[in-house]
């Protein structure tokens, strides 16, 4: 059913392979490998505590893993856009300022940016008077003008309505068309972001699954995840009557075999 | 044609001069490196740190005496060895950095004054209060050439880390992500600070050094829209409380160093009810 990537080993742009990762004698990462393939749009999600961010921070390069490695394409252009970005009140910054910043800019790309992800009105005002959701695309700006190869967005979905949500997804979509980039999205709920994923990493400490979306959702330690939340949304249309039979089969059998690290991928291949 | 005759009163005036002329002269140097630099301490929420390292600039100039030394080099050393220090306690975690600089700024501060008193009968030159409280009058024309060398210097490098050091201030994972470099951008900055707190020594001394950093990049902070704006506003009010204090110090005849920090203080009340009146 999902097909973990072993053959597209060389479209790999970042790759990290058995990282470990543990804080306060508490393991967050376990043997955890992964792949981000060029101008895939990958999301990452997994429960709170699941090791997203650790993950995220250490791919990176911001965190070094207590074992494992990291294998990143020569001289990758990454842009990142963090959960939260408060700058600090004592720095007067106009969103202009922030976007000269982060590499030799002139002002016309700096509004066409701004442009592109419909917030040019905002390129005078001060970024500590920014909503939340403005932010946001600023940031989203500012990762843009460094024609990354990988554009890493840490839960930018949270804090959004579901219209808000649908938009932020059709810019990505957006982004990834126009910038041909790949993208890393991490999120803690997969329903909306399904549409335009390419590959679906399941992380709880250890990777659960990873695939395409429709494979990942019916994937039994998924479902043992978040199973409950799906129970409860309309948007899953395929899902069909004697599927949800066979599921339940699964989630007895299989979540009790999962308790090994790797096991379940394995189910898989 | 008859001899020009000087009388007593004639070169008073020149001496005079003279003096007030390396005063203001030495005044402007500090002023145009503590703005800009001070904009960052208050960006960063240093102020601490800079108090910090002012105290142990004290033991640091002592040094320097004592070995005969640049009083810049003592100041460094010692402002390096306490970065290390503090460095080397944070990692330990079981207390915040505010207590932290606390302990180490005022043992700093101890050490140097036992040093001043056991090392006073060798060195008559040793001036404790000007040391504390700065001293500018007496500044000499060798010491005015050092200083500028050193204002040069701070500039230069200034100016090729201003927009990292901004670019720290305004969110660190970005700054790295971005490329800036930033244990050494950090260092680096560290060490110029250093080198232009042993340089306001001699103008505001090691207490009231922090005001010069902090009061007229505050000040401007209330004027600015963008870093550029609050960078060169801070040079500006620096520049004003340097020749304010020095004409209130000349007119009513207080000591230098706080007079420029008053004039400093005034300027920022002023600032702050400009900004809060209604337009």
């Amino acid at each position: 059913m999902t097909v973990k990537a072993g053959t597209m080993m060389s479209d790999a742009i970042l790759s990290a392979d058995q990282l470990v990762f543990s804080r306060k004698g508490h393991r967050i990462l376990d043997k955890v490998s992964v792949q981000i393939r060029a101008s895939e749009i990958t999301t990452l999600i997994g429960p709170n505590g699941a090791g997203k961010t650790s993950l995220v921070r250490i791919l990176l390069g911001l965190d070094e893993p207590d074992a494992g490695s990291i294998h990143r394409l020569d001289d990758l252009r990454i842009a990142y856009v963090p959960q939260k970005v408060s700058v600090p009140q004592e720095l007067p910054m106009r969103v202009r300022d922030l976007l000269l910043l982060s590499r030799e800019v002139e002002y016309a790309q700096i509004s066409e940016v701004l442009k592109e992800l419909a917030v040019a009105h905002l390129e005078m005002k001060a970024v500590q008077q920014l909503s939340g959701g403005e932010l946001q695309r600023v940031l989203l700006a500012r990762a843009l003008l460094k024609q990354p190869q990988l554009l890493v967005l840490d839960e930018p979905a949270q804090g959004l309505d579901v219209m808000g949500q649908q938009a932020l997804y059709r810019t990505v979509a957006g982004i990834r068309e126009q910038h041909g980039c790949a993208v890393l999205m991490v999120s803690h709920d997969l329903h909306l972001v399904m549409a335009q994923t390419d590959n679906v990493i399941c992380l709880n400490s250890h990777v659960c699954c990873t695939g395409h979306p429709d494979d990942v959702s019916e994937h039994p330690e998924y479902i043992k995840l978040f199973g409950s939340a799906i129970d409860g949304l309309a948007v899953y249309s395929h899902h069909h009557d004697h599927e949800h039979d066979m599921h339940g089969n699964i989630i007895e059998s299989d979540a009790a075999g999962c308790t090994s690290t790797q096991g379940c991928t394995g189910h898989h291949d | 044609m008859p001899p020009v005759v000087l009388r007593h009163k004639d070169v008073l005036v020149i001496m005079i001069d003279q003096f007030i002329l390396y005063a203001l002269l030495a005044g402007l140097g500090i002023a145009i490196t503590a703005g800009p630099l001070g904009c960052v301490v208050v960006w960063r929420r240093m102020a601490y740190f800079g108090d910090t390292l002012a105290h142990a600039a004290l033991l640091g100039v002592v040094l320097s005496l004592a070995l005969q030394w640049l009083p810049v080099i003592g100041v460094v050393i010692t402002g390096l060895l306490l970065t290390v220090v503090l460095f080397w306690l944070e990692r330990k975690q079981e207390l915040s950095t505010d207590t932290l600089l606390g302990i180490l700024s005022h043992s700093a501060l101890a050490i140097g004054m036992i040093a001043i008193v056991l090392l006073q009968s060798k060195l008559p030159s040793l001036d404790v209060m000007a040391l504390l409280f700065g001293d500018i009058l007496a500044v000499t024309g060798q010491e005015l050439v050092v200083l500028y060398i050193g204002v040069v210097l701070v500039l230069l490098v200034y100016a090729r880390i201003w927009r990292d050091l901004v670019s720290l201030s305004s969110n660190e994972d970005l700054a790295r992500i971005d490329g800036v470099n930033v244990s050494a951008t950090r260092f680096v900055f560290m060490v110029l600070l250093a080198v232009v707190i042993a340089f306001a020594i001699k103008l505001v001394g090691v207490l009231l050094i922090t005001a010069m950093l902090i009061i007229p990049a505050a000040s401007a902070r209330l004027f600015s829209h963008s870093p550029q704006q609050m960078i060169l506003l801070s040079v500006v009010i620096a520049v004003l409380a340097v020749l304010g204090g020095l004409a209130m110090s000349l007119r009513w005849d207080l000591p230098t160093g706080p007079a420029i920090v008053l004039a400093a203080a005034i300027l920022f009340a002023a600032s702050r009810s400009i900004k809060s009146s209604p337009a």
